[in-house]
């Protein structure tokens, strides 16, 4: 089935079956900085914004972001190498593969929350697993990018 | 210092955050044929038919496999020294299973649905036979886990298959029974540490092809290129000379990524068909059919002295290795080699026992490595005797711990699978680290406990723990630095960075000694054809080994450096000096820029390259004081962690922020091992939390406060005074929190994790006895 969906600002098609993914189409089209690390929602690698909005590409069925803005990491990268520039500070980098799917979420964060204190970040990244950094690192570069206490 | 002991970003950390490709899978063949495996749905059974005609007829399939395609050459999966102290217990196929998830056949196709069709088409009839589900019942079990005769030991390590044993052993300094009978106290009691799964973020991906020159090339998600290069050639029986491996970005190992998993396989399938193939693991078979963490049980006994002198220390373990033996007796041993040696004063030490097999999901290598389990057993056992002899757990331990230039009978008596080697620790500074937990943690004021009135009550605990640096006299690194024209370095290393930062220390560790900015060093790292030796990432050997390799090199490069200017500039070598961007001598002066392009392109042309390599001579150990401030809801028995301080000590920090990082990642393993993880299974032996939903990993919202400090040390034998770093935090959390559960509640946990079910049962166990909290 042909898909049409703005990726990034691009209008793209696409051929999808109808049980497919976004983070398949994704992947299958070279949008390699979306992830998969589980497959039931879980751990939140897989995070693209549709229509700002962080999902869960690796449930969310291709055929439902019809005609929506799709945005990856590679959507919002002067953002994203700003908090990349925090990250490093902290020692947060770490292995990386979850990062963009955070670079993601944190931007929508700050789209949709003024300020936020400590619980409210963590609660809108709490789906957002990390296994290296024990998330304190994360924790205070998201802070050091929002320009938040 | 100018580079080292200075902050800097990982190299790869912006561009990995802004999407650019370069994980294992972001590299595989466009058009790679898919690979999928059939899965064992029993936990022990034989396979007596298996048909993959109908698979093989499907279109679209280019390839099935079974164990009859394969040669019965067992190998251990295990990446380590070779040869491996770990049994060649390990079939690529086999006509046995052993555990549910363990491989039955294979299939490639042209796509995923295509092979998973495949998979379904496969006809197979088992033998189902009687697992070994308890592992407490496993030696000597009427169920014969390896009843092949291929089975065999590279070097002894105490395997008995017929027993059930994957390999055993027994140490012992004086005489503990001798020295119990004499002691005023003796405790005992046992403990149990539960199976943890590594829960990287990046599944084990491999994909391969054949290049033009006909050899087989591997991606693969590895911390062991090097090992798993000389493991896939023996299992394949293929030549080692014609396979590379190469090592891309990492999505996290800790020690889950130690081994070889889909290589064997995706090798076969592209050997056979002469195409690329690839195979990306799902989250169920991360679970299932790679590692978890071995789990142990303890039976100690501690005999001390009135004063509160420790003189004797019995251990015996138990540890399930489950279906396979990787990395069996090397785990166990660290259990106790680099937990014992915390009490040094003793008189006599025991430690014995056996790593048995079970149906279960192997164990393997994991972050801490038989560290966290030994730490939690000794220093809970450490607070439950000092509350026997009625002294405080902190004096206590400074009184019978380690110390700075002190050493330990057991550094030379326990190794990696063979004997160790004798060492004095030229940096400790344990006293320092307690004290500063103790600030950090506010222990004078919250020690033991404080009723906050509302059925909450909050503890204080504390542990002290210590790790290595490397494998002395066996596992080695080794780094090539070679200048460019225009006057930069490529460093080039085996070493492996899997999300740690190594490659960015490594360059630090250079640039200091060249006294060039980091910038202008480039690394490529991880990649069997091109770069030098390495033994991988594990032991937490990096910094310290490969760390004094790429010290030694770029120690030499400058020398070169310095010959190459003074003969540019005809002078004498003495009296020559290299400052990072010019080489001098009196008035005289090149820079090296010129001196590169002279090199180069205009007048005695060469190349300059310096290459060195390094082993330990010994393996100095880091150290750390773990102290944590929980809080006890004792109506329900839920156990939230209010802040966690850590103060270690690892020599110098190369990049105190990565070092940190590395010390806040592992606590946080470490509390999830402590407080939330536990690999369940069903009573026929398939796992119930087989995903990410019901295995459960800490969250941002659990870690609410992680104070981490270093303290000052420098470690003459390390570069630049460090040592490693990479595992020290995750040992301490499982007996900090244990011991600070108990003095917010008098409840002692003796099986990990610690769930509030756990708690208010002990609680409601108190009230039954009417004891007081």
């Amino acid at each position: 089935m042909k898909l049409k969906l703005i990726v990034n600002g691009e209008n793209k098609t696409f051929d999808v079956k109808p049980d497919e993914y976004l983070l398949d189409t994704l992947r299958n089209n070279n949008y390699v900085s979306v992830r998969r690390g589980c497959d039931n929602t879980s751990c939140g690698v897989c995070t693209v914004l549709v229509d700002g909005k962080p999902v869960a590409s690796c449930s969310y069925l291709s055929l439902k972001a019809e005609g929506r803005n799709v945005t990856t990491v590679e959507g919002i990268a002067e953002e994203a190498a700003k908090l990349a520039g925090f990250f490093g500070e902290e020692g947060a980098d770490q292995c990386g593969f979850c990062n963009p799917s955070v670079a993601l979420t944190v931007y929508a964060m700050k789209k949709e929350l003024k300020n936020p204190t400590d619980d409210e970040i963590r609660s809108y990244l709490v789906g957002n697993l990390c296994r290296c950094s024990g998330y304190m690192g994360q924790h205070r570069a998201i802070k050091a990018y929002l320009e938040v206490d | 210092m100018k580079y080292v002991n200075h902050k800097r970003p990982s190299i790869d950390g912006k561009g990995l955050m802004m999407g650019k490709p370069g994980y294992t899978d972001d590299l595989a063949e466009q058009g790679s044929l898919i690979v999928k495996v059939l899965r064992s749905p029993h936990a022990f059974a034989r396979i007596k038919t298996i048909d993959t005609s109908k698979a093989e007829a499907l279109e679209g399939v280019e390839i099935v496999l079974t164990y009859k395609d394969f040669g019965r050459v067992p190998v251990t999966r295990a990446g380590q020294g070779y040869p491996e102290p770990s049994p060649h217990d390990k079939f690529v196929l086999d006509s046995y299973v052993r555990h549910v998830g363990d491989e039955v056949a294979v299939a490639a196709a042209i796509n995923k649905e295509t092979a998973e069709e495949a998979l379904k088409l496969i006809d197979v009839e088992y033998e189902v036979f009687e697992p070994v589900l308890d592992y407490e019942k496993a030696y000597g079990n009427k169920t014969i886990i390896h009843p092949e005769p291929e089975i065999h030991e590279m070097f002894p390590i105490g395997l008995d298959p017929k027993k059930n044993v994957a390999a055993s052993y027994n140490m012992h300094i004086g005489d503990i029974d001798k020295t119990l009978a004499e002691c005023d106290t003796v405790l005992e009691t046992t403990f149990r540490t539960q199976a943890q799964a590594h829960v990287m973020m990046e599944p084990h991906t491999v994909n391969a092809r054949i290049d033009y020159q006909g050899r087989l090339v591997l991606y693969s998600s590895t911390q062991t290129p090097f090992h798993t290069r000389r493991i896939v050639a023996e299992a394949l029986q293929y030549p080692l000379s014609k396979i590379r491996v190469i090592k891309p970005r990492v999505g996290g190992g800790f020690g889950g990524k130690q081994c070889v998993h889909g290589e064997m396989l995706v090798s076969a399938v592209a050997l056979r068909t002469g195409k690329p193939a690839k195979m990306v693991y799902t989250r169920q078979e991360v679970f299932e059919s790679t590692f978890s963490r071995h789990p142990m049980r303890f039976d100690i006994k501690l005999g001390a002295m009135k004063d509160g002198t420790l003189k004797g220390m019995d251990v015996k373990v138990l540890s399930d290795t489950g279906a396979y033996g990787e990395h069996a007796l090397t785990v166990f041993m660290v259990a106790g080699s680099k937990v014992l040696p915390l009490y040094n004063k003793v008189d006599s030490v025991r430690f014995t026992g056996d790593i048995v097999y079970t149906n279960r999901t192997p164990a393997g290598a994991f972050r801490g490595y038989g560290a966290i389990q030994g730490n939690y057993a000794l220093e809970t056992a450490v607070d439950m005797l000092c509350e026997k002899l009625g002294m405080d757990p902190v004096e206590f331990r400074q009184k019978n711990m380690i110390n700075e230039g002190e050493t330990s009978p057991i550094f030379e008596i326990m190794g990696e699978g063979t004997a160790g080697t004798a060492m004095y620790m030229e940096t400790c500074k344990l006293d320092y680290c307690i004290e500063r937990g103790m600030e950090l943690i506010g222990w004078k004021e919250k020690y033991p406990r404080k009723d906050l009135g509302n059925g909450k009550v909050r503890g204080v605990g504390m542990a002290i723990a210590m790790q290595g640096s490397g494998i002395p006299y066996i596992d080695m690194g080794s780094a090539m630095i070679k200048l460019n024209d225009d006057g930069f370095f490529n460093l080039i290393i085996g070493a492996t960075d899997i999300g740690q930062g190594s490659d960015t220390i490594l360059a630090q560790i250079a640039a200091e000694s060249l006294g060039v900015h980091p910038d202008k060093i480039v690394v490529y790292s991880s990649d069997s054809d091109l770069t030098p030796f390495d033994c991988g990432a594990y032991a937490s050997s990096t910094t310290y080994v490969s760390g004094n390799a790429v010290r030694k090199a770029a120690d030499k490069m400058k020398m070169m450096i310095i010959e190459e200017g003074a003969h540019a500039l005809e002078v004498p070598v003495e009296g020559t000096e290299f400052d990072g961007t010019d080489i001098t001598n009196g008035e005289s002066k090149i820079s090296l820029k010129d001196l590169s392009n002279r090199l180069y392109y205009n007048e005695d042309q060469k190349q300059l390259i310096a290459v060195d390599s390094y082993v330990g001579k010994k393996s100095p150990p880091p150290f750390m004081a773990g102290f944590a401030e929980v809080e006890v809801d004792t109506n329900t028995g839920k156990v939230e962690l209010i802040d966690y301080a850590a103060v270690v000590d690892c020599g110098t920090t190369i990049s105190p922020n990565l070092a940190r990082g590395q010390v806040e990642g592992g606590l946080v393993q470490g509390i999830g091992m402590a407080m939330y993880e536990d690999v369940r299974y069903s009573g026929s032996g398939k796992m119930i939390t087989n995903n990410m939903m019901t295995y459960r990993i800490p969250t941002r919202k659990e870690i609410r406060s992680l104070k981490v400090e270093f303290a000052e040390s420098y470690e003459e034998s390390g570069p630049y005074g460090a040592k490693s770093v990479g595992e020290i935090g995750i040992d301490t959390p499982p007996a900090v929190i244990t011991n600070a559960v108990y003095n917010a509640v008098g409840v002692r946990i003796h099986s990990l994790p610690i769930t509030g079910e756990k708690v208010l049962m002990g609680i409601m166990e108190k009230r039954q006895k009417g004891e007081k909290q």
